[in-house]
């Protein structure tokens, strides 16, 4: 059991997203402080990806610009580990990102890492590497139940849970997919990709009450959600409510100088949820 | 040796279902409902009658004759999908998605393209079956195929100009997928090629497979054997495979992909993923991918935009593996050389896609004996690859 759990143990749950690398990594790190301070329970760091498909242009943007800008994957996870050892950072930490920055990790690249074996390369190397920077899960939106397995095996040896998500178009796979579901379940409110979205019309209920229905393991909900009342609403049918676009939409609008921006932002999010029940 | 793949949907170690939760029903309806329509005989009867009587099947196995001659070796024939009704290969997969889609109860195409062969094939099928139809473009591919762009509007079809990423092919494919998230219920994805999850790169080589049945037919009757090879460009790979597919059991015919080598195999610029490649997990296949040390997929360049994409096909990636086809690159200047070749001699324009598979033709069919014999697949016609060659020569005419 990671760490994960306890970020489901302060009332209902509030998760920030964050690119890493967003608009410079100095940045992210102030950002991750704030959230950290103003009551963000697990914070989700985000490798970019060149293609990233799961996401709309908010997020799509935001991992271009953190690619132009250099950050590669061993950036972050360096990054990761100085926010452990020197911010005093110690809420639980995921990394979200996609199956190719895990499967291709350093293989075939310029030899070894630290004189490591390849064994140390691909997803063995990508998760035992999370582990020492202090990272407790992974969020692999192009990895469904049916080809987790192999990902999954690598986290395992690593001591960090793989994520499993359920979509409104889950239905029947609901079951097989939260009885074998570790840290917590990540539950896809709305068709489509992430971003801010005026309304969720699923049946958020529904879906929650089937996955309490086989496991114990939280659920928390994400994609489209950036208000207040939003949360609120998805937080009383889960363990949690999860953003991303609005942050990185306060990000885009006050650069560098974010922090404080999304200090307030998340401290209104997380008051909105806390108390929930 | 030809292979289906497994349950999980793969080939060997290739293939699979990277794909997020929201679309996993989505393939396995559609795995259900091909697996089903496959093998009923009035829906392969409704198939077999467009593809004769709209796309103008069979297509013609023509000896290129003064091509023969000129290079002095083995003999040279055409398999002419550039005959085709639209124009390429591509119709073939349209026809039969389209209609599967039709019986699944689809009202709404979506369809990413490179060249605009496909999107322009989607839109035919789409106005023909009376259905919604949406492409996908990049943006830089809208500029250099307009021509393709208005015959999709004309068709009835929405163009949407693509401006993520390197606003190429690959950036189209990902917002094909995006969309599809998006709109599940009454949308199918024509997926153009043989990539993506499973069941797209069975469907897709199935339905192309009509290549290489009428080939080896069409050999036989000519010339009483069977080719010493056959060569088909790659991109994705979906006149490759239905080129290759019904050979992949005759041993002695050697099966060659053309990959876009772009400016050269050791430069940045180029396409050619079996070359430059290695394994990795995108758009919903594990198969071959041009891609960074950290697994950031490559900005890939060709001169045509039909093969200007980063990863290949999973079958292509197996077959490469176990040595049953081998994948060589070709340069741009190699493929317009040939491009110009071809019109000259034979007096056929063929696409430039297509025209990476000729250029390897014409460096193997001089070392071969004369009564050797080759199958070069023409994929696609080169009316709409006129403007790009001619800047590519210096030259610029306002053709679009």
């Amino acid at each position: 059991m990671s760490r994960i759990s306890e970020a489901f143990a302060h009332g209902k749950a509030f998760i920030p997203f964050i690119t890493a690398g967003y608009p410079d990594l100095e940045t992210t790190r102030s950002v991750v402080k704030a959230a950290q301070e103003n009551g963000a329970d697990l914070i989700e760091i985000g490798i970019p990806f060149s293609d990233p498909t799961a996401e709309g242009a908010v997020i799509q943007n935001a991992n271009a610009a953190a690619l132009e800008g250099g950050v590669t994957t061993d950036q972050v996870l360096d990054f990761v580990k100085g926010l452990r050892d020197n911010d005093g950072i110690t809420v639980p930490m995921v990394f979200m990102t996609y199956a190719n920055v895990i499967y291709s990790y350093h293989e075939g690249g310029d030899g070894p890492i630290d004189g490591a074996s390849g064994e140390d390369r691909g997803r063995y190397g990508f998760c035992r590497r999370c582990a020492e920077a202090g990272i407790d899960g992974l969020i692999l939106p192009d990895v469904p139940f049916e080809e987790k397995e192999e990902f999954r095996q690598a986290c395992r040896a690593a001591g960090i849970d793989l994520i499993s998500l359920i979509a409104p178009t889950s239905e029947e796979r609901i079951d097989m997919i939260a009885s074998d579901a570790d840290g917590f379940i990540y539950v896809v409110s709305s068709l489509g990709v992430t971003g801010v979205r005026t309304k969720i019309t699923t049946d958020i209920g529904a879906i929650t009450d089937r996955i309490r229905s086989v496991t114990d393991v939280p659920c928390a909900v994400g994609f489209g959600i950036s208000a207040p009342e939003q949360a609120a609403a998805m937080a009383a049918l889960s363990d949690g409510a999860i953003v991303g676009s609005a942050i990185i939409k306060i990000i885009g609008k006050y650069g560098k100088n974010a922090a404080p921006e999304v200090g307030k932002y998340i401290r209104s999010m997380k008051d909105a949820v806390r108390n929930i029940s | 040796m030809a292979l289906n793949a497994d349950s999980s949907g793969r080939f060997g170690q290739f293939g699979g279902r990277y794909i997020p939760e929201t679309l996993m029903n989505a393939v396995i309806e559609l795995d259900e409902a091909y697996t089903h329509f496959k093998n009923d005989g009035s829906f392969r009867q409704e198939l077999k009658t467009l593809f004769n009587e709209y796309a103008g099947r069979p297509s013609r196995l023509y000896y290129a004759e003064k091509m023969t001659k000129d290079l002095g070796g083995a003999k040279i024939y055409f398999k002419r999908e550039d005959l085709n009704f639209t124009g390429a290969h591509k119709i073939n997969n349209v026809l039969g998605q389209a209609l599967l889609a039709k019986k699944m109860g689809k009202t709404r195409l979506i369809a990413e393209t490179g060249a605009g062969q496909h999107g322009v094939a989607t839109a035919t099928a789409a106005a023909y079956f009376g259905m919604e139809c949406v492409v996908f473009m990049g943006k830089v591919d809208t500029e250099r195929q307009a021509l393709n762009v208005y015959k999709m509007k004309l068709l009835g079809a929405d163009v949407v100009p693509v401006t993520s990423g390197t606003a190429t092919l690959k950036d189209a494919v990902s917002e094909a997928f995006r969309e599809w998230t998006n709109r599940i219920a009454d949308t199918h994805y024509c997926l153009g090629s043989v990539m993506g999850p499973h069941p797209f790169p069975t469907i897709v080589r199935d339905f192309q497979s009509v290549i290489s049945l009428e080939a080896r037919e069409q050999i036989l009757e000519a010339e009483g054997r069977l080719p010493d090879a056959v060569l088909a460009c790659v991109g994705g790979g979906s006149n490759a495979i239905g080129s290759f597919y019904n050979f992949i059991d005759d041993e002695d015919v050697q099966l060659i992909g053309c990959e876009a080598a772009g400016r050269g195999i050791d430069t940045f610029e180029t396409a050619a993923t079996v070359s430059t490649g290695r394994l990795g997990v995108f758009h919903g296949m594990k198969s071959l991918f041009c891609q960074d040390r950290f697994g950031q997929i490559a900005p890939v360049y060709s001169i045509s935009a039909g093969l200007d994409y980063p990863g290949i096909g999973p079958e292509h990636a197996y077959l490469n593996s176990i040595g049953r086809a081998k994948y060589v690159p070709v340069t741009d200047e190699e493929a317009v050389q040939a491009f110009e070749y071809t019109s000259r001699t034979e007096g056929i324009i063929p696409a430039i896609e297509s025209s990476h598979a000729i250029a390897h033709a014409v460096r193997l069919a001089p070392q071969m004996d004369k009564d050797r014999i080759l199958i070069v697949t023409i994929s696609g016609r080169g009316d709409k690859d006129c403007a790009a060659v001619a800047r590519y020569r210096g030259a610029d005419i306002p053709l679009t």
